[in-house]
């Protein structure tokens, strides 16, 4: 892209319009210039609880008043009952590793992170929870126990993380 | 009422930053009309799969309305990498109602219209958005490569075992005058080529494509009608929805979608669920990532559990083998422009089970039926399609 930039800057003085040829094919592209930058807001006032839990270092999650069940990401309504009478209960913050990618090619609003390890783990208490594996991840494999850590990222903010349980 | 393909058209895929969105469209539908024999003006409703985005035209069935000169009604259709077969089940299920006689249906996808980066954030942005990609990073790779781990963990598949797919995937491609990558490649290229994420490389990954494909749908009161001769009938179609978290399924070692999917598909088509390899005549099978090829021989029951991976260490998804898999070169060589892969799929049905595929890629048809297995997202959408020479 940057070199489609740089001969845009000089096609639209020299030709008249902000083109550029497909190094490929040679076929003459029209280099948009309308960028578009996307930022969600995205409700999570439904379950500020899980996020004052792990203020607090707690890993929080919604269960079922009538039928029990656990929800994982936590949800405000229960489908099987539905209602919406939920309770907040503390997850224990340690299973097992089911699987794990090492993420080489990241996406661009990434970038500023080394490669990093994703995991899915298997909590004590049934659910499962996706998120970033600590450590070197040639030295774990699926079985591994691991616990669940709250961080700050180098974006600055809290999130959960999976660390191995060494031994 | 049976539903039968009576005209398939299908670009080059790869870079095709010659064209634009319309003009590449166009190339497909042109030659469906062709091969079909039809007008314009015999086509009652058309639907066109496209995930966009990545691409500049958002609105693709008015464009094609205003450039091909349609003037009925249409529907675009988004499933993810699925995109082409839900697009061809809303034109099947048009025809079976009743609601229609013949119905275009274009996929369409013109991925480069973006850098490779922005294509990347974008696909990652496929699975659950805030619980996987917003603080997570997953990219599409990652999705795949958290289920190849699992499978090598429970089943001892390795890397080269997965190189394996990619080998017979180009051995295949490099035969096929459409696909982007027509070139044979070692187990040693595949082996050697930089991680992307592991245990995935460059080579167990399909690539950022351009490309259209377009089919004819019609009547089987249209066939006869028309007398026509060339035609591949639908004989069944089975859908599947996985949940949107990988962390809320029991398994990584399936897709449940899919394996949902086959049995709706099998069951319909009155094929013998424990050994339906011996009905068919070969299978598209949905392979963006090697790995993912040899979970959806099990997901198909081309082989039991655990035993998918020996399908491909004895060369049995080879022509002359159990089941011939991707004979196009898959997703993986030919290509795989998000919402054209479902079509190119069923336009790969036709060729072969009509014996029109490309020499050393031609399957030999003795049962008259052949399988399509299309993924979209992470398992997200899964349509399990058989195509028949004769209706049911
Ligand atoms: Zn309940």
């Amino acid at each position: 892209m940057e070199e489609f930039k740089k001969a845009v800057e000089r096609n639209i003085a020299e030709y008249g319009f902000p083109v550029a040829l497909d190094e490929k094919t040679g076929a003459m592209q029209w280099v948009d210039m309308r960028k578009l930058e996307l930022s969600y807001l995205i409700c999570i006032d439904n379950i500020a609880p899980f996020f004052e839990g792990m203020r607090e270092g707690k890993l929080l999650t919604t269960k079922c008043k009538k039928c029990g069940e656990l929800f994982f990401p936590p949800q405000k309504d229960c489908p099987n009952c539905r209602v919406s009478e939920m309770e907040w209960v503390e997850l224990k913050k340690e299973g097992v590793l089911e699987t794990l990618t090492v993420v080489f090619v990241r996406p661009p609003s990434f970038a500023m992170h080394d490669p990093y390890t994703v995991a899915i783990a298997k909590l004590d208490d049934g659910v499962k929870i996706t998120a970033w594996l600590r450590g070197d991840p040639r030295k774990v494999k699926p079985g591994q126990r691991v616990r669940v850590e709250i961080s700050r990222r180098k974006e600055g903010y809290l999130m959960y993380e999976l660390v191995p349980i060494e031994g | 009422m049976a539903v039968a393909i009576i005209g398939v058209g299908h670009t080059k895929f790869g870079n095709r930053r010659d064209v634009n969105v319309p003009e590449l469209a166009w190339e497909a539908m042109k030659q469906a009309f062709d091969s079909a024999n039809v007008e314009q003006k015999d086509v009652d409703f058309f639907v066109v799969g496209t995930a966009g985005l990545w691409s500049s035209e958002a609105a693709v069935p008015p464009l094609m309305a205003e450039y091909a000169k349609l003037g009925v009604g249409s529907m675009r259709v988004e499933a993810a990498c699925a995109t082409g077969s839900a697009a061809i089940r809303v034109g099947y299920t048009a025809i079976e109602s009743g609601e229609a006689d013949v119905v275009l249906v274009l996929g369409v996808e013109k991925m480069q219209e973006s850098t490779n980066p922005t294509v990347i954030e974008i696909i990652g942005r496929f699975g659950s958005y805030f619980w996987e990609f917003e603080n997570f990073g997953l990219t599409f790779p990652a999705y795949y490569a958290l289920h190849a781990t699992a499978y090598m963990a429970k089943y001892g598949a390795t890397e080269e075992d997965f190189a394996r797919v990619a080998v017979k995937n180009h051995y295949y491609g490099a035969k096929n005058p459409n696909a982007q990558f027509q070139k044979e490649i070692t187990l040693e290229t595949a082996l050697n080529s930089p991680y992307i994420a592991w245990p995935f490389k460059l080579y167990d990954c399909s690539p950022i494509t351009d490309g259209a494909a377009a089919v004819v749908l019609a009547s089987e009161e249209k066939v006869k009608e028309w007398g026509i001769e060339e035609k591949v009938w639908i004989l069944s179609q089975g859908v599947g929805t996985g949940t949107a978290n990988l962390s809320k399924r029991e398994s990584f070692t399936s897709l449940k979608s899919a394996a949902f999917a086959a049995e709706l598909a099998y069951k319909k088509a009155g094929i013998d669920i424990d050994a339906p390899y011996k009905q068919l005549d070969g299978a598209n099978v949905h392979d963006c990532f090697t790995a993912a090829e040899i979970i959806a021989y099990e997901d198909l029951r081309f082989a039991k559990r655990g035993e998918g991976v020996e399908l491909i260490r004895n060369e049995q998804t080879y022509i002359g083998g159990r089941i011939p898999v991707n004979l196009d070169g898959g997703l993986k060589a030919k290509g795989h422009p998000i919402g054209a892969t479902g079509v190119s799929q069923a336009v790969e049905a036709y060729k072969q089970l009509l014996s029109k595929a490309e020499a050393g890629r031609q399957a030999e048809i003795k049962n008259g039926r052949w399988l399509t297995h299309n993924v979209g997202g992470t398992g997200h959408y899964s349509y399990v399609t058989i195509y028949s020479l004769e209706k049911r």
